[in-house]
């Protein structure tokens, strides 16, 4: 039947006409779809940049041990003699001596003064050596020079320096009794290790009293990904209570810390978009009511009550459509690539970026759609159900 | 110029219940329609002169009886059959015309005619006749909250007529609008009744209508106490 398309296209366009008469009504009930839209893409997209940050960090060429059950670098710890057995196992490269290559690392918290709330907070400092600098992907220095082994020298992440006043190449910084000078400046891509300090592990085991225990291990697999040789070593030798990951999977685990932030961010949404689906549902059943006469008169003619309904239920789409549209670029201008950090489960402050996606653009609209499709359904059965007699009512 | 019987009305009734109270207007009536006639239903207000009209128009149903038109019965109709039969062979006229606002005159005056097969073309054709029968065809791009109101019933008069049905029911058409302008509006009724052989049903107040109308029936107690003819 072209005749029901065409009366409904002629409903919908007469109904798009007659919103001036509801201007700061449909208006408010549009806006409110935004702002559901807008928090929820906010959730979102931080909770993904966060994962990007964070599977950007790990690799596959690497496995990460840690003391069983830690959980996070900062809770674990490694006595010397762990890391020498540990490191002798199979399934570790080695280098042209024929030596296993790997970083034992430690994991230290000290203040940072963060330059956008003048806060202090904790930012992780890392002891490493140059095989552990040379373990990270897409490592490089951007400025000044790497730390020299045995001095009291650090250099900065290229987030740390961005976001955290005082890590300016040549200045000198003091974490309790000690000073540091920074000498360089580096960058990992983007990932969560620019958000860290980096410096000698021998220094920071006797600066911090650690004596001659570290945190971490970081070996460099022979075979990328595969860690078998080492699971077997720490089955075989009860003195070895040992986590063994691939950096990968360590940081991806890390990374879901904040999928309880997705999941808080749809609920919070949920509950907004009830209070977004009162005004749609009203702003409607109020069109119905002012659109009455119109819609029996139709009806009279002889228009169909489809045509009375979807031309409600499509009004009620494009408003919330339009509400969708309006909090996606809302998001989209304020969030994107908005960097802030967190203090993301376990780990310290984690710089990251808020990063949109389509997949994500599309999430906002069809939340949208649903509270319209909803919001409409209802007043739209209403007009589709007007009796044509209310068409002789008097009163213009 | 009447022709065959275009209405039979056979026993009608038609109650309404408010709350537990049961409001009858009309029980059993009996009445016909020759094709042709222009038929003027006069009595007080709340004599049932609109129910009967919704009757006639298929926009409401009787309780008991029956309503032949053309010699088919339509009162057992489904809302859509009766939609389509609507659209096929009625056009309305209000007393409030019942223009669409935010359409300009010859868009209202096009609305039926998106219920029928016409191609755009002749539906420009067709609305344009009609807004010259009416005498308006130099205001059909002006909006019609812009207009008097008897420019407005004239609108809604092309409107009635642009899909050139048989029947044209009227609820108090001159009801709004001043003796001068109610004058041109029953005239051209009238001119619609004798040259282009609508059959028109008029419900009215307005004691001119005797003057235009062919017949005129007294409705008081949802009974028909039948006049003389006049003119
Ligand atoms: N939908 C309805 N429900 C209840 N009573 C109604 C309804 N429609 C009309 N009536 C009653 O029927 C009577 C006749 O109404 P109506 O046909 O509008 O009279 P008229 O057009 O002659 O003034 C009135 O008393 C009115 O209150
Ligand atoms: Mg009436």
């Amino acid at each position: 039947m072209t005749s029901i398309f065409s009366q409904i296209i002629t409903v919908v366009m007469m109904n798009i006409r007659s919103l001036p008469r509801r201007f700061w009504m449909s208006l408010a009930a549009t806006l409110a779809i935004a702002v559901v839209v807008a928090v929820l893409l906010s959730f979102l997209s931080m909770s993904n940049g966060f994962r990007k940050t964070l599977e950007g960090a790990g690799t596959e060429d690497t496995a990460i041990i840690t003391r069983s059950g830690s959980k996070s670098e900062l809770n674990s710890v490694l006595s010397n003699d762990v890391v020498n057995i540990i490191t002798t196992a199979p399934g570790i490269a080695k280098d042209a001596n024929d030596r296993p290559i790997y970083s034992a690392e430690l994991y230290v918290v000290v203040d940072g003064i963060k330059r956008t709330t003048n806060t202090k907070v904790n930012i992780p400092m890392r002891g490493i050596s140059q095989t552990g600098f040379d373990l990270r992907k897409n490592v490089k220095i951007t400025e000044g020079r790497m730390f020299e082994p045995g001095k009291n020298e650090i250099i900065a992440g290229a987030s740390i320096q961005r976001e955290f006043s005082g890590f300016e190449l040549g200045n000198r910084v003091k974490f309790g009794k000690t000073t540091w000078t920074v000498v360089g400046i580096f960058s990992t891509g983007g990932s969560a290790f620019e958000s860290e300090l980096w410096a000698d592990a021998r220094v920071l085991q006797s600066q911090f009293r650690r004596g001659n225990s570290f945190q971490t291990v970081r070996v460099l697999l022979s075979e990328p990904g595969n860690i078998d040789g080492l699971l077997k070593a720490v089955e075989d030798d009860p003195r070895l209570m040992l986590d063994i990951q691939t950096e990968a999977d360590f940081f991806k685990e890390q990374g879901e810390a904040l999928g309880g932030m997705v999941k808080l961010g749809w609920i919070l949404s949920i509950v907004m978009s009830l209070g977004a689906l009162a005004g749609a549902l009203n702003t409607m059943y109020i069109s119905v009511t002012e659109r009455e006469q119109e819609i029996a008169t139709l009806r009279a003619i002889g228009f169909s009550n489809i045509s009375a309904f979807f031309g409600t239920l499509v009004e009620s789409l494009v408003l919330s459509l339009l509400g969708g549209i309006i909090g996606t670029v809302a998001a989209y201008l304020f969030m994107d690539g908005l960097t802030t950090s967190t203090l993301g489960g376990n780990f310290t402050q984690v710089a990251f970026t808020f990063e949109m996606s389509s997949d994500l653009l599309m999430n906002g609209i069809i939340l949208a759609l649903i509270i319209g499709l909803v919001g409409g359904f209802f007043p739209a059965w209403r007009a589709a159900r007007l009796p044509v007699v209310l068409a002789f009512r008097g009163g213009a | 110029m009447t022709g065959g019987k275009l209405y039979d009305l056979r026993g009608v009734s038609k109650s309404f219940t408010k709350g537990k109270e049961k409001i009858t207007i009309f029980n059993d009536l009996n009445m016909s329609i020759s094709e042709g006639d222009f038929l003027a239903i006069m009595g007080p207000s709340g004599s049932g002169k609109t129910t009967l009209l919704n009757l006639l128009g298929g926009v409401d149903k009787p309780t008991g009886g029956e309503i032949w038109f053309d010699d088919s019965r339509v009162d057992n109709l489904s809302e859509s059959q009766l939609a389509k039969w609507r659209a096929n062979n009625i056009g309305f006229i209000f007393q409030f015309y019942n223009l669409m606002p935010m359409l300009n005159a010859e868009r209202n005056v096009e609305l039926p005619l998106l219920l029928t097969k016409l191609s755009a073309k002749e539906r420009k054709k067709n609305v344009a006749a009609a807004m010259e029968l009416v005498g308006l065809s130099d205001r059909a791009k002006h909006m019609t909250s812009e207009m008097s109101g008897g420019q407005q019933q004239r609108v809604a008069i092309a409107r009635a007529i642009v899909s050139d049905p048989k029947l044209i029911l009227c609820d108090e058409p001159t009801g709004d609008l001043d003796r001068k302008t109610a004058d041109e509006i029953l005239s051209m009724l009238q001119l619609l009744n004798r040259e282009f052989g609508k059959t028109i049903v008029m419900v009215t107040h307005d004691p001119s209508a005797a003057n235009y109308a062919k017949r005129v029936l007294h409705l008081d107690k949802g009974e028909f106490v039948e006049k003389d003819l006049v003119a």
